[in-house]
């Protein structure tokens, strides 16, 4: 059914037809509204079935979610930002313990200074995890990619996060397709655990491991991963036979069969990103799209399949490895490194920064221009760096840099942008 | 693709004006989307929240920047922020104020103003009235309606139903009609004097 | 208490064999059909007490749950010295995840069979001090708060033992560990540091709190059979001495328990919705110095000069747990 409304709440639904049997809540923006969500439909009766767990820390939310999935229930938990860092040594841990969690994560910034608004450093500060990571660009997409997730993360026995833009998408309301509990149903099967925590037949799960087997149990965790590489495709088809519209998959290609320039973001900037494309195909340029859905396991061979006829790759990424430069684009130039293609890495949104059309049009054709440097930082305030820089180098006890940097750049609340 | 940004203070309901104004246009079979300016502003501190309409999916991301309509649910904000950023040429401007616009110091800025796109409407005044609490944020939404043809009063009414129940719902359907037909009256009279 | 005592004139030994009683009035360990639950062939020191702990506790639970259980473990010694992959000592259905989460995986494990439906299968959570006392305190305090169905076992041998004998906050004052070191002006564990979780715990109004030692097991699994006639959030705190950590002599491990007890080091006692219901009474009050004298980690304590002040600072805190609980019985 159409429904005009809040991705969180979206979501929140989604996942209740998913008929999660433990869902555990800890508040941190913006997530928030999901679990309130979910909750709301377990305490009025909506939801049938599952514990909703008030719990004390992230740490302990995803704690109580290792030990409800490994006593056999479907278990889902959502987090964001320094939510996800505080259980990070869980986080991993579920991965290990191949425990199927379903969690959303609402991307935001990490601090220090703090900031509560979208970017992607938390999750990907978890690619090495070894949970699934599927990105959202929609709230339509994000939906259906819980109800994907669920069956996936079970087939597969690894645990699944669902990362959609905190606030852009969280908070956005929209148009969105709520599938009936019907089609759910025979989407996604009862949860049927590989193990589980049973009297009947007495286990013993999460023994130390020691040199003689962790490299094995490493790597089957490595294969098991890329077993999703086929999963997500044919789940999406099936998903689009019950649902009658095309979601998931590893990702998506747009207006980028004769394309020079190829654009590779993630989440919900790609919509942006379109428009402009869209704009700039119209004046003639030969420009394209590569949206990625599925982050962990990267589907590297899909992606150089994707960019091979590009002369260029502009990997516009919302998160910066620092020290090194981007993440998204190192896994994408790593998976088309035989092929002589110039590939761009361009550091947008971090912190909430809007990534404006205007300034998409200035970036991309600076790129198909020549004039793109390898690894650029969209709508960079270079005057403000440069300031700093220069105190810091006159004076050791140079303020604050945060305190600094706001003092530069002018009050705040007043700027629409 | 029509593009309206809502300005006022955190408790005034602005985001949920914004998200109002979507219901509504959805209700009309129309795409919208409505977003908040993302902060985390507490009761007073200035906020904004912005709402798009097409009749094709919404892709764009990106805040409000060239406005086709505003509402400012809070006049003080006019010498605070610059909440006429971006307001395109002739675009709608609705105020809710019992004040005219010379009065709240904005006259000069919008003398060359198409008088057809700006209007003046006591929500606040009517909010108290029909809801019992200074919101304006639903009567403005009745206003909006009016000034810009944009859409139904019946729209606008669904959409309060669906965010509220019960005597807060009557309230504002109360108000909302009570706005949508001032303003109407307040347009006849600019039109008559034009 | 609930069992029924037997004198040691009675047998002359402080053991459970139980033989001049009804077999209905043994002890779940003098059981032929005990459960094993923590079998024979795992990897503890000798005269381990949480070894000794864990398999009369975790046996009594079983017993009270039919062989219903399913047990959480924290990082630590228990869980490394019983899971040597690729083998188990453990014959019930046992997860281990985090150092630190170990009442919060219970929780989750209440929660699925609670939604499932299977009533009849319990819940234990164990872990030793460091696991419970400092790194798993919020997850603990919070399975608490929420009252959820989880018996959490605490084993306390006053340090982190298992990464090479490390203050917690349970180390005692004045012991020596690898970082409170017997050096200095004040050498060993600071006085007027530490926390006492079963005071905590009570402070949560959860409905069942006890602490318990090796040395009276069949005090040990009475306050088991007693915690798991109740739904909701329980706490048993049990004293289990260490020979590696406390420098004492493998065969020497209940004795250890006894005079931590006897000399009040250690209360022993149950609580109930946080208020004391009973002790275990001192049979016969010995000084403090009796319980540190054969440690190895309070023998800067007694050189040639032998620390009377520090002693008779020790000595001050067990006297003062005989007086905040009463452990003198009916004397007092």
């Amino acid at each position: 059914m159409l429904k005009q409304t809040e991705g969180s709440h979206a979501v929140a639904e989604a996942v209740a037809l998913c008929r999660p049997e433990v869902v555990c809540a800890y508040p941190i923006s913006p997530q928030t509204h999901i679990v309130e969500g979910v909750g709301e439909l377990v305490k009025s009766g909506e939801l049938r079935n599952c514990e909703f767990i008030n719990v004390e820390s992230e740490f302990a939310a995803m704690s109580v979610a290792i030990g409800s999935s490994a006593a056999g229930a479907r278990t889902y938990t959502a987090t964001a930002s320094q939510g996800l860092l505080f259980m990070a040594e869980a986080v991993f841990n579920a991965s290990g313990l191949g425990l199927p969690i379903v969690m959303t994560v609402a991307n935001r910034a990490i601090g220090a200074p703090i900031n509560i608004w979208n970017d992607h450093t938390d999750s990907l500060a978890m690619r090495d995890s070894g949970w699934l990571q599927l990105f959202a660009e929609t709230n339509q997409e994000a939906l259906d990619l819980h109800i994907q997730a669920f069956r996936l993360g079970e087939e597969l026995s690894l645990p699944v996060m669902v990362c959609m833009d905190g606030f852009i998408l969280t908070h956005a309301y929209e148009r969105v397709d709520m599938p009936t509990q019907a089609q759910v149903d025979a989407y996604l099967p009862p949860y049927s655990p590989r193990q589980v925590l049973d009297p009947a037949e007495p286990v013993s799960i999460g023994a130390m491991v020691g040199p003689e087997a962790f490299m094995e149990v490493r790597y089957l965790a490595h294969a098991k991963q890329r077993q999703a590489l086929e999963r997500m495709p044919a789940y999406a088809a099936e998903f689009k036979s019950i649902f009658g519209r095309d979601s998931g998959g590893l990702l998506h290609s747009y207006r980028a069969d004769d394309a020079e320039t190829i654009v590779v973001a993630m989440g919900s900037v790609l919509g942006t990103i379109k428009d402009t494309v869209d704009e700039m195909r119209a004046a003639g340029d030969k420009i394209g799209v590569m949206g990625l859905t599925l982050f962990r396991p990267f589907p590297s061979a899909q992606v150089r399949d994707a960019l091979q006829h590009a002369k260029r790759v502009v990997v516009l990424e919302k998160s910066f490895s620092i020290g090194a430069g981007g993440i998204l684009a190192t896994n994408v130039r790593t998976a088309i490194s035989a092929l002589p293609i110039d590939t761009y890495t361009v550091g947008a949104g971090l912190g909430g920064r809007a990534i404006t059309k205007r300034s998409l049009h200035a970036l991309f054709r600076g790129a198909i221009q020549g004039k793109l440097e390898f690894l650029t930082f969209l709508d960079l305030n270079r005057e403000v760096v440069d300031k700093q820089l220069a105190r810091e180098a006159q004076k050791r006890r140079s303020g604050p840099i945060a305190e600094n940097l706001l003092r530069d750049v002018g009050v705040v609340a007043a700027k629409i942008v | 693709m029509f593009q309206v940004r809502i300005h006022g203070r955190g408790g005034q309901g602005v985001v949920t004006a914004a998200e109002m104004l979507s219901i509504a246009a959805f209700e009309e079979g129309r795409h919208a989307q409505a977003f908040p300016s993302f902060g985390s502003e507490r009761t007073g501190a200035p906020v904004v929240a912005f709402c798009r309409i097409a009749d094709k999916e919404i892709r764009l991301r990106e805040p409000i920047m060239e406005p086709d309509a505003l509402i400012i649910q809070d006049p003080t904000l006019l010498h605070q922020v610059d909440v006429f950023a971006g307001l395109k040429r002739d675009g709608y401007v609705l105020i809710n104020t019992g004040k005219t616009l010379e009065e709240l110091g904005v006259g000069e800025f919008l003398k060359d103003w198409n008088p057809a796109r700006v209007c003046t409407v006591p929500a606040t005044e009517i909010a108290i009235k029909c809801v019992g609490r200074p919101v304006p944020n639903v009567p403005l939404l009745g206003g909006f309606a009016a000034i810009s043809q944009l859409l139904k009063l019946e729209s606008v009414i669904k959409a309060i139903n669906d965010k509220f129940s019960g005597k807060v719902a009557e309230g504002n359907v109360a108000a909302a009609t009570e706005a949508y037909k001032t303003t109407l009256r307040a347009m006849k009279e600019v039109a008559a004097h034009a | 208490m609930s069992y029924q005592p037997i004198s040691f004139y009675q047998t002359g030994t402080f053991t459970v064999g139980n033989r001049l009683l009804a077999p209905d009035e043994r002890s779940v360990q003098a059981q032929v059909k005990r459960y094993n639950s923590l079998n024979s062939g795992h990897r503890a020191c000798q005269g381990c007490g949480e070894a000794l702990g864990a398999r009369y506790a975790i046996d009594a639970a079983m017993e009270a749950a039919h062989g219903q259980l399913i047990a959480a473990n924290a990082t630590g010694c228990l869980e490394v010295f019983s899971t040597p992959y690729p083998e188990t000592s453990w014959q019930i259905p046992w997860v281990h995840s985090l150092f630190g989460n170990a009442a919060a995986v219970a929780t989750g494990i209440a929660a699925a069979l609670k939604v499932k439906g299977k009533h009849d299968v319990r819940v234990v959570a164990q872990g030793g001090d460091g696991g419970t006392t400092d790194i798993g305190f919020g997850c603990l305090s919070g399975m608490f708060e929420r009252n959820d169905d989880v018996l959490y076992i605490c084993y306390d041998n006053g340090g982190y033992m298992n990464t090479g004998i490390q203050r917690s906050s349970a180390t005692p004052p004045a012991a020596r560990t690898a970082t409170t070191m017997a050096v200095g002006a004040e050498p060993g564990n600071p006085f007027g540091q530490g926390k006492f979780v079963p005071a905590i715990a009570m402070a949560h109004d959860i409905p069942y709190v006890a602490t318990a030692t090796v040395a009276d097991l069949r005090d040990l699994e009475a306050k088991v059979l007693r915690a798991m006639e109740i739904r909701g959030a329980r706490y048993i705190h049990i004293l289990v001495p260490c020979p590696l950590g406390w420098g004492t002599a493998s065969g020497d491990t209940i004795k250890m328990a006894r005079l931590a007890k006897e000399t009040g080091f250690f209360p022993v006692f149950e609580a109930e919705q946080g208020v004391v219901t009973g002790v275990l009474p001192i049979r016969k009050k010995l000084p403090v110095e009796e319980f540190l004298r054969p440690q190895k980690r309070y023998a800067h304590l007694f050189g040639k000069q032998p620390k009377v002040d520090v002693i008779a600072k020790l000595q001050a805190l067990a006297d003062r747990n005989i007086r905040k609980y009463g452990l003198l019985g009916e004397e007092h």
